[in-house]
C-alpha cells in the first residue's frame, strides 16, 4: 500500500486532482456548465409530448364553417378532423389540430389564415416553414425544398391529407418551391450568421484579448506608464469593430455573389443597426473579462454567455421552436434582437423606423455593460 | 553636497489572506543608488517593489516618492520610474521594434528613442523578430529596454536575470553597468542571486519573511557579520559571499 502512495503516479494523480478539486471554478465550467447547457437544449430538442408546426393557409374562409361557400378540401379535413377553432382577439383565425403518434411523438399542427404577403413575411422570420394555397380543390404547398424542417412537415401533413376517409379529396396537388430571395433558409441563416460573427468576435477578440493580457500581467506593465486606459480599451474595441465590419462585409458579399441574396432595406439603416450591435457586444464583453485573469474562468464566462444565445437566438433555426413560455425572455437577448433586426433589413426591406427602437436598445445595453465593467475593471 | 532620497519607504506592512508578506519595513534610497532586495523565494521582495511601483497598496505605513506620497501624483510618479515586472510577457506578435514604439508612444516619444534602447540593449539584429521567437535573455533584454525607454529616475527591476544562463545574466548586467556610469538613475532590484547583487548594487538589503534581516554595503556586510558571529559561539572565519552570510542568518541558502 506504501508502495503506491509513493509511487510518482499515484502522486501525480492526486496532484491534479487536488488542483481539480480546488478550484470551483473550473468545476463549475466542467460539470455545471455542460448540465445547465443539456438543460437548455435539451427543452429544445428532447422528444416532446407535442410537436407544435404552424402552416399558412391562404385565403378567405378555407378555416371557417360556413355553410354557403365554395367546397374547400382544407376546411373539410379540418372539420372532418375535429379541429378547434380559434378567434383570436385581433380578429385572427387559426384552427389547431392534434395528431398523437405514440411512437414519433404527437404534432399539433396550428393553421393560420393569412394573406400572402403575411405568410411571406412569417416564413423569412422562420416562424413558419409551409404555405398551403388552395383553388377550388387544387392544392398548393409552398416551401423551400432546401429546408428539412419544412419538407417533413410537408410530408407528414400531406400524408394526413391521403385519409382513405376524408370525403373530398383534391383534385391535384402541387408543390411550388419558394426560392424566391427572402423565403429561403440561407435567406433566413446569413443575417443570423452575421450577427454570431460579430457576437463571436466581440467575445473572444474583446473579452479573452483582456484576460489573457491580464494573466500575461501586460495590462499591469502598461498601466505602469503614462498610458491612458480608456485609450487601451478604445484601441482595442476599434479594432474589433473595423474587423467585424470587414468580417461581414465579406460574408455579405460572398452570399450576394453565391446565393443572390441582397439586402432588401435601408443601407444605412443596416449600418446604424451594425453599429449598435456591435456596441452591445462591446460592452458585455468588457463586463465579462473586467475581472478575471485566469484564461480558463474566460474560457467558461464567454461560453455561459455565447452559447446559450448561439443556441436559443435564432442563428440556425427559428426561436419560435422553443417553448412559448420562453420565447418572450429570448427575444430580449442581444443576439436575438441584433438577428431579427438585421434579417428584417435583409429580407423584409425594413428601415430606420424599424430599428430604431431595437438600436437604442442595445447601444443602452453596450453602455451599461461597459460602464459597470469599467467600475470594477481590475487593471493590476 | 547630500544626496536626495528618491524613495523613503517607512514602516511599511503588507498582507495577503493567510501570509503577512511585509513586516514593517524601512529603506532609504538615494539618487544614483543601485541597492538590491536579495532573499530567497517568497521574501516578501516582490511585494515590496510593487508598493514602491504603486501596484499594491500597503495596509500601514508610508512610501515616499521624491518626498511626495503615490495618492495625487500617480501620472507624476508613472513617467519617472521604469519597471520590469517578473515574468511579463509582451505581445508575442509584435515585433521588437514594434514593442518599444508601442511603449515610447505611452511616453509620448518618437522612434529615435527605441532606436537607442535598442542599440542600449544590444537587440538591434532583432529589431524586426516577434516577441515569441526571441529568447528568454533577449526577452528580458527587451523588457528591460521597455523600462529604460523614458530615461527614469527611478528603476524598479523584478529578478531581471532569473530563468537566464549565466552567458545572457552577464549581458544584462554590463547593461545596467552601462546605465550605472552614464545616468543618475536609482536602481532597485529583486534577486535570490548573491553574484547579481555583489556586481551591481552599491547597498544590499537582505530580506527574509517580510522583514529585513541586514542591510548595508557588500563590505560592511560581510564584515560586521564576522565580527557578529566573533562575539557568538564558535567561530570559523567570516563569510566569503553573501550566500554564506545568509546561512548564518537563517540556516538556510538563498536560492532555497
Amino acid at each position: 500500500m506504501n508502495k503506491l502512495r509513493n509511487s510518482q503516479l499515484w502522486q501525480l494523480i492526486l496532484a491534479n486532482a487536488r488542483e481539480l478539486l480546488r478550484e470551483p471554478a473550473v468545476l463549475f465550467w466542467g460539470i455545471g456548465f455542460p448540465i445547465l447547457m443539456s438543460i437548455g437544449l435539451g427543452a429544445a430538442f428532447t422528444k416532446k409530448k407535442d410537436v407544435t408546426v404552424t402552416i399558412a393557409v391562404i385565403g378567405h374562409n378555407h378555416l371557417l364553417h360556413s355553410q354557403q361557400d365554395s367546397v374547400s378540401v382544407i376546411r373539410t379535413f379540418l372539420l372532418k378532423n375535429k379541429a378547434v377553432l380559434i378567434i383570436g382577439k385581433d380578429g385572427t383565425i387559426s384552427r389547431e389540430l392534434n395528431v398523437p403518434d405514440e411512437k414519433l411523438g404527437g404534432t399539433t399542427y396550428i393553421f393560420r389564415e393569412l394573406n400572402w404577403n403575411t405568410a411571406m413575411t412569417m416564413l423569412k422570420r422562420g416562424n413558419l416553414n409551409l404555405v398551403i394555397d388552395e383553388n377550388q380543390g387544387h392544392l398548393r404547398y409552398n416551401f423551400d425544398p432546401m429546408n428539412p424542417d419544412a419538407q417533413l412537415i410537408y410530408l407528414k401533413f400531406s400524408k394526413l391529407m391521403n385519409d382513405p376517409d376524408l370525403i373530398i379529396r383534391p383534385s391535384e396537388t402541387e408543390i411550388q418551391p419558394l426560392t424566391v430571395t427572402g423565403t429561403r433558409y440561407i435567406d433566413f441563416l446569413i443575417p443570423g450568421l452575421v450577427c454570431m460573427g460579430v457576437m463571436m468576435s466581440c467575445m473572444w477578440g474583446v473579452s479573452y484579448d483582456i484576460i489573457e493580457k491580464r494573466s500575461k500581467k501586460l495590462l499591469r506593465r502598461m498601466v505602469a506608464t503614462p498610458m491612458k486606459r480608456s485609450n487601451f480599451l478604445v484601441a482595442l474595441i476599434t479594432v474589433r469593430i473595423s474587423m467585424n465590419f470587414v468580417e461581414s462585409g465579406l460574408l455579405v458579399l460572398f452570399a450576394w455573389l453565391v446565393f443572390h441574396i441582397t439586402i432588401q432595406g435601408s443601407i444605412p439603416a443596416l449600418l446604424l443597426f451594425f453599429i449598435s450591435g456591435n456596441a452591445a457586444f462591446a460592452g458585455i464583453a468588457v463586463f465579462l473579462s473586467c475581472n478575471t485573469s485566469k484564461t480558463e474562468i474566460g474560457n467558461g464566462l464567454i461560453n455561459l454567455v455565447s452559447m446559450p444565445m448561439m443556441v436559443l437566438s435564432g442563428i440556425f433555426f427559428s426561436y419560435h421552436n422553443f417553448p412559448a413560455w420562453s420565447i418572450p425572455a429570448i427575444q430580449k437577448f442581444p443576439l436575438t434582437m441584433m438577428a431579427d433586426g438585421v434579417r428584417s433589413i435583409f429580407i423584409e426591406g425594413a428601415g430606420f423606423a424599424e430599428i430604431i427602437v431595437p438600436s437604442v436598445i442595445m447601444l443602452t445595453i453596450g453602455v451599461i455593460f461597459f460602464t459597470a465593467g469599467l467600475k470594477i475593471f481590475k487593471w493590476h | 553636497m547630500m544626496q536626495e532620497a528618491v524613495i523613503q519607504v517607512r514602516n511599511v506592512h503588507k498582507s495577503f489572506k493567510t501570509v503577512h508578506a511585509v513586516r514593517g519595513i524601512n529603506l532609504e534610497i538615494l539618487s544614483g543608488q543601485f541597492v538590491a532586495l536579495l532573499g530567497p523565494n517568497g521574501a516578501g521582495k516582490t511585494t515590496m517593489v510593487e508598493m514602491i511601483e504603486g501596484i499594491q497598496k500597503p495596509d500601514s505605513g508610508e512610501i515616499l516618492i521624491t518626498g511626495k506620497q503615490w495618492k495625487g501624483h500617480e501620472k507624476e510618479f508613472r513617467r519617472i520610474i521604469g519597471l520590469s515586472l517578473q515574468e511579463t510577457r509582451f505581445i508575442d506578435k509584435l515585433s521588437v521594434f514594434e514593442t518599444l514604439r508601442l511603449f515610447a508612444s505611452f511616453f509620448s516619444l518618437g522612434p529615435q528613442r527605441c532606436e537607442e534602447v535598442m542599440n542600449l540593449v544590444g537587440l538591434e539584429e532583432k529589431r524586426q523578430s516577434y516577441v515569441v521567437n526571441l529568447s528568454g535573455g533577449q526577452r528580458q533584454k527587451l523588457a528591460l529596454g521597455v523600462a529604460l525607454l523614458n530615461e527614469p529616475k527611478i528603476l524598479l527591476l523584478d529578478e531581471p536575470t532569473t530563468g537566464l544562463d549565466p552567458q545572457a545574466r552577464r549581458e544584462v548586467w554590463m547593461i545596467l553597468n552601462k546605465l550605472k556610469e552614464a545616468s543618475s538613475t536609482s536602481l532597485i532590484l529583486t534577486t535570490h542571486y548573491m553574484e547579481e547583487a555583489e556586481q551591481l548594487c552599491d547597498y544590499i538589503v537582505i530580506i527574509d519573511h517580510g522583514k529585513i534581516l541586514k542591510e548595508g554595503t557588500l563590505k560592511d556586510l560581510l564584515g560586521k557579520s564576522s565580527a557578529d558571529i566573533e562575539k557568538k559561539q564558535e567561530y570559523h572565519g567570516p563569510p566569503r559571499n553573501l550566500d554564506e552570510l545568509f546561512i548564518e542568518l537563517t540556516g538556510r541558502h538563498l536560492n532555497e
